[in-house]
Parts: C-alpha cells; sequence; structure tokens
C-alpha cells in the first residue's frame, strides 16, 4: 500500500470546516455521562483527548490518560444504529375528513446530511448488515433516507477493550470497507485513505502533507497489535446447526437464572434491527400517529401472537436471541449477526457474556 | 329542544391516596379542553365536580383501600361505572400506605400518633383496588403522567383495549439513548424490573430508578438482587429497594422479604 497522506493533529479542525461548509452536521465521540457518545460536534476540541474505555461484563468506566488521542476509545453503547434506525418514529397518520373519510400522511421526511467522524470497523459491518435487512427484498424508505444522507470517516481502532473479538469476527479492528474516509491515529495526526468518490473528493481538500512511510507501519502496526490483544472468541464456524441440535441444553435454565430480560444487550446491539409499531390516537379522535419503536426479543410484546405470548420465560427468550442472531441469522443474511463489539457483554447489568454462554452451549464436553 | 347529550361520562374517584394521580388530569393542557369535548366528567372533586353516585362509563380510581368505608364505597363505584380504571401506585398495588402491611403494628402507630385514636377507623392492611372489585384496567405509576393517561383514554374513546405497557424501564431508556447508570456507576437501579411508562425519568437525571411504576413483566428480582449484593448492597438496603412505592405488589413484596430475611439471619450470626 502506497502511504497515504497525513493530517496533523491540529487540522482536525480544517476537516470539520470542510463537512460544514459542505452542508452536513458533523458528529462525533463525545463525553457525556461517563460514556462515549456520538453527538454533534462543532469544535475539534468536544473531541475527548486521551480517555480510555475499560470495559468488562456489566460494567463500563472511562479513564482519563495523559495521551493526547481523540480515539484511544473502543466504543460507547451507540453504535450507527440510531442514526438510521431511529429509536422511535412516526410512520405515517391517518386523518378523519369532515365527510368522515380517511386520508393518511406518509410521514417520511428529508433527512438531514450527518457526517460521523470516528465510526470503528465493527459498527461499518453492522450497517452493512442492518443495510441487508432493511435495504434489500423490501426498501424501508425511513432507513434509506437516513443511510442515504450518511457520509462515514472511521478511525482505525487501537484501544480494543476486554470485551472486544472484532478480530475473531473479522470484522475489526482495521476498518476495510464502508467508509468514505478513513482516519489511522498516531499520537501526531491521521494518516488518511478515501473509501468512496466522495471520500476521495473530501481528501483531495484537505490541507495534508506527505505521509511517513516508517511512522505509517508504526500506526498500522498499532491495529495489528490490537487485534492480537483480544482475548475473547466465540465457538468457531457457523453455529447454526449446533444451537438448532441443542434446544434443550440445561444452559438455557441456567442462563434464565441470570438473565433479567430487560433487552438491554438487544438494545446496544448494532445489528438487531426488531421493532413494534403502534398506533397513537390523538384525545380530538380525528388523527391517529402510526409509529415504530425499538423493540427485543426479550419483550412479551414480541411473541405476542393471537391473543398468546408465545415465549413467556426469560429461557425461551434468551435461546431465541442466541438462536437467531448466531444460528438462523446464516440462512437470512449470510453470516452471523455478531460482529464481535463486546456490547451485549459490557451493557448487561448483571453481566452476562454470550460468548461464554455459546462455548458453553456449543462446545461438546469431551470425555475425560 | 335541546339535543341530548351523547357523549360518554367519566368519573374520577379518590381513595386513600395524595391526589397527585388526579393531577395527570389537570395537567393536560390544551387536550384538557379537548377531552371535555368528547366527554362528559359527572364526577372529579378535585375540579369542583360532586356527584360521586352518577352513572358513567369510565370511572377512574385513585388511591388504596385503607378504610371500612372505603371497601363500601369502592363497590359503589364499581357498580355505578361500565368500565374502571384504577390510577398510580395506591390504586394498582397499594401505595406508600401498605408499608403497614409488612409489619402488624398498625394498632401501636395509631395509637401512638392520634390523640383520640378511637376515632380513627383504618384497616390494618392497605389493599389495592384489584383486591376488591374487578378493575378492567390498570395505569401503574406515583404518580402516572398524563402522556400515558391521555393513551388510555384516547383508546378507550376509540373502542379498543388500552395498551398494557409491561416493558422494562430499560427498554424506554435505550429509546432515549440514555446511559445506564448501573453499568457505569454501579447505582442500584430498578429498571430492569420496573415498568416503562414514565419514559425512564430518573435515569435521563443520571439517577437509579426506584421502581415507582411497580413490577414489569417477567421481572427476575433473584437475580437483579444478587447484583445489588455484587454492588456492595448490604441485605436491608437490597430490601428497601424493593419494599418502597410498590411494597405490596406481589414480585417486588417476594423480593424484598427475601432480601430481609436475609439481613437479619447476617444480624443474628453477627451477634
Amino acid at each position: 500500500m502506497e502511504t497515504p497522506a497525513f493530517l496533523p493533529a491540529d487540522r482536525l479542525q480544517a476537516l470539520l470546516e470542510l463537512l460544514t461548509d459542505d452542508g452536513y452536521r458533523c458528529v462525533g465521540p463525545r463525553i457525556r455521562d461517563g460514556a462515549v457518545l456520538y453527538q454533534t460536534l462543532d469544535d475539534a476540541d468536544q473531541l475527548p483527548r486521551g480517555v480510555q474505555v475499560q470495559q468488562s461484563p456489566g460494567r463500563y468506566r472511562l479513564e482519563q490518560t495523559d495521551s493526547p488521542r481523540r480515539f484511544a476509545w473502543a466504543n460507547g453503547p451507540q453504535a450507527l444504529k440510531p442514526l438510521t434506525f431511529a429509536p422511535h418514529e412516526e410512520l405515517w397518520v391517518g386523518e378523519l375528513q369532515a365527510d368522515g373519510s380517511l386520508i393518511f400522511h406518509d410521514a417520511v421526511r428529508q433527512a438531514e446530511p450527518v457526517a460521523v467522524i470516528g465510526v470503528r470497523a465493527c459498527d461499518l459491518a453492522a450497517l452493512s448488515l442492518q443495510e441487508q435487512h432493511f435495504l434489500q427484498a423490501a426498501p424501508d424508505p425511513y432507513f434509506r433516507e437516513r443511510r442515504r444522507q450518511l457520509l462515514l470517516i472511521a478511525v482505525h481502532c487501537t484501544h480494543p477493550s476486554d470485551t472486544c473479538f472484532c478480530a475473531h469476527t473479522g470484522d475489526g479492528p482495521e476498518a476495510r470497507t464502508g467508509f468514505d474516509l478513513s482516519l489511522y491515529e498516531t499520537d501526531t495526526g491521521y494518516f488518511v485513505t478515501a473509501g468512496s468518490p466522495a471520500g476521495e473528493r473530501l481528501l483531495a481538500r484537505l490541507p495534508l502533507e506527505p505521509g511517513d512511510a516508517g511512522r505509517f507501519d508504526t500506526a498500522c502496526d498499532e491495529v495489528h497489535a490490537a487485534a492480537a490483544r483480544q482475548t475473547r472468541d466465540l465457538p468457531t464456524g457457523n453455529l447454526q446447526a449446533d444451537l438448532f441440535a441443542r434446544l434443550d441444553h440445561p444452559r438455557w435454565q441456567e442462563v434464565a437464572e441470570r438473565c433479567l430480560s430487560c433487552g438491554n444487550c438487544t438494545q446496544v446491539c448494532p445489528t438487531c434491527f426488531c421493532h413494534s409499531e403502534q398506533e397513537v390516537p390523538d384525545i380530538s379522535g380525528t388523527r391517529s400517529s402510526h409509529q415504530r419503536q425499538w423493540d427485543s426479543c426479550f419483550s412479551p410484546g414480541h411473541s405476542y401472537i393471537h391473543g398468546i405470548t408465545l415465549r413467556q420465560d426469560t429461557a425461551s427468550r434468551y435461546r431465541q436471541w442466541l438462536t437467531h442472531k448466531f444460528g438462523s441469522w446464516h440462512s437470512q443474511y449470510g453470516r452471523s449477526g455478531c460482529v464481535g463489539c463486546g456490547r451485549c457483554i459490557a451493557w448487561c447489568p448483571v453481566g452476562i457474556d454470550p460468548t461464554e454462554e455459546l462455548h458453553a452451549i456449543c462446545t461438546e464436553v469431551k470425555a475425560t | 329542544m335541546k339535543a341530548p347529550d351523547l357523549r360518554p361520562s367519566i368519573a374520577v374517584h379518590k381513595f386513600s391516596s395524595c391526589d397527585g394521580c388526579q393531577l395527570a388530569f389537570l395537567n393536560l393542557g390544551e387536550d384538557l379542553l379537548a377531552l371535555t369535548q368528547r366527554v362528559r366528567i359527572r364526577h372529579f372533586l378535585e375540579a369542583g365536580l360532586d356527584d360521586p353516585d352518577a352513572e358513567v362509563d369510565i370511572a377512574f380510581v385513585e388511591g388504596s383501600l385503607s378504610t371500612p368505608d372505603e371497601i363500601a364505597r369502592i363497590r359503589r363505584v364499581r357498580a355505578s361505572a361500565r368500565y374502571l380504571v384504577s390510577i398510580g401506585a395506591c390504586a394498582t398495588a397499594g401505595g406508600l400506605q401498605a408499608l403497614r402491611n409488612l409489619d402488624d403494628t398498625h394498632d401501636a402507630w395509631r395509637d401512638a400518633i392520634y390523640a383520640s385514636p378511637e376515632f380513627i377507623a383504618t384497616l390494618a392492611h392497605a389493599r389495592p383496588i384489584a383486591d376488591e372489585v374487578r378493575v378492567d384496567f390498570e395505569l401503574w405509576g406515583c404518580p402516572i403522567n398524563s402522556r400515558q393517561l391521555l393513551a388510555a383514554v384516547s383508546a378507550l374513546l376509540a373502542g379498543v383495549p388500552p395498551i398494557d405497557q409491561r416493558d422494562k424501564v430499560c427498554l424506554e431508556c435505550k429509546r432515549t439513548q440514555q446511559v445506564c447508570v448501573m453499568v457505569t456507576e454501579g447505582k442500584p437501579c430498578l429498571g430492569p424490573v420496573t415498568r416503562t411508562g414514565c419514559g425512564a425519568l430518573c435515569p435521563a437525571f443520571g439517577r437509579d430508578c426506584y421502581g415507582c411504576y411497580g413490577p414489569a413483566d417477567n421481572p427476575n428480582t433473584a437475580s437483579l438482587a444478587r447484583r445489588f449484593a455484587g454492588l456492595g448492597l448490604l441485605p436491608d438496603a437490597i430490601a428497601r429497594r424493593f419494599l418502597m412505592i410498590n411494597s405490596a405488589a406481589p414480585a417486588f413484596h417476594e423480593a424484598g422479604l427475601i432480601a430481609r430475611s436475609q439481613g437479619e439471619s447476617q444480624g443474628e450470626s453477627d451477634e
């Protein structure tokens, strides 16, 4: 690979200004309430500096270091999901007319252009899976409009958390596809590569310097080292047959004793797409809003059908989550639904680790 | 001749309570005007309408059953209402006053507090409305909010059953993109076992849910109590998390008593 050009750290603001001039709202990592969250970014100085993240099952803590780096954290709870698949939105509205007839309005709105800075490889892989779901068989106009307006600037990950296993799923820590621009972070600035025509055009306007080959090698080595540091893994291969052969495994009941059935794992999962829809009539009796919101296979409504909630207990709900995410996703989307971001592990209030559950369920205990 | 009033009629009844849930009506703002165009309010003391025995389509009932008189009165309310909706923690679970159910000290407290206890007629246990009469729909919360109330009333007026929100607070917390206070700060949040409906209000202000909306569907209180212990809470503190506003709701009641008995047995072994 030819050595990419270099953007000195103090010129990051130039990137933000170019994007703003092009009409984008910039969104980037900022610290709020003890976590790294994607929020509107007006100034490069709003980016965290030297903030790292410690994650373990059921635990997430920020750590301030002396490092000058802006992207020295693994991830926060959000991923890109809320930017394309809204947590709660109006789909259409029905209105009663004076003559007793009904009219319906589509609620698709023009999305604003959004440029996200600091996207992780795992989240790009997750976005690609959500695109398969929302854009292929029956394109979702709400998702499509927001996705069309998104410009993605990846930063290759050099600081994975203990909960990360993207190297194992093959989705990170280096972003290989799905971005417009990508940045390799060093203490003094960023090596910049383009991943799309829009990224090429942006790159050509940045105040870049020629990149030093030796320092670029060091930056790449950091990303490789980030892969080597990851210790979690999944049982290898397609788990569909293994999981469906073990629907009666006692481990489902054991995990249900710990699982709160709260759905946090599915809400922070960047690939989970389940939602519920509801009718919200207003008090005048002449207008009703049809809305959708994120739902979860851990909610009673998810398996409610014709007066019956099919999955009443937590064991069956937990089994649904894992057998779908790691099993039947293969038939539906050609791969597992897991990109190794580890959010389900860190953000589970009781610290359940699906990688541990999958090993327990799918790995045969060898007779000794 | 004046046209007959075909609007459905409603009543708002108060039992043992702080009156706060009735404010969900009065705080509706412009929607209150829209509501009064669609329904005829027959009885609502807090709004100055006094006709407790009026036959109505929907009776909203706030408060718990805490006196012998209230037992007789709830039966009359039930008999005069087509549809009965209990509103708020007192009506759905007995509320704060059900804390007295935990110890058989009702008489001792009464005698200690009132100068002439012979004039006080209260029941030893505060009970939810559904303990005594059939309740068609329950709105949980302490207090309930106008959004919940409006959704239920709008659904009933449209002729469909209101949606029973039994999901956990966590789902709403994540939808509103709040950061989990348990995972980032180790706070003992009851969100994972508590019914949604509040809009994850407490976590949005950085505090842990204290369960004022009562138990959610399928609440795993045993696991959450173990987690609280892992976060450093002693059994007595865990018991107090569960035995608060909804102490008489079965799932919280049971979890609270288990923690309390663990605390007592630890206390004994320490002696």
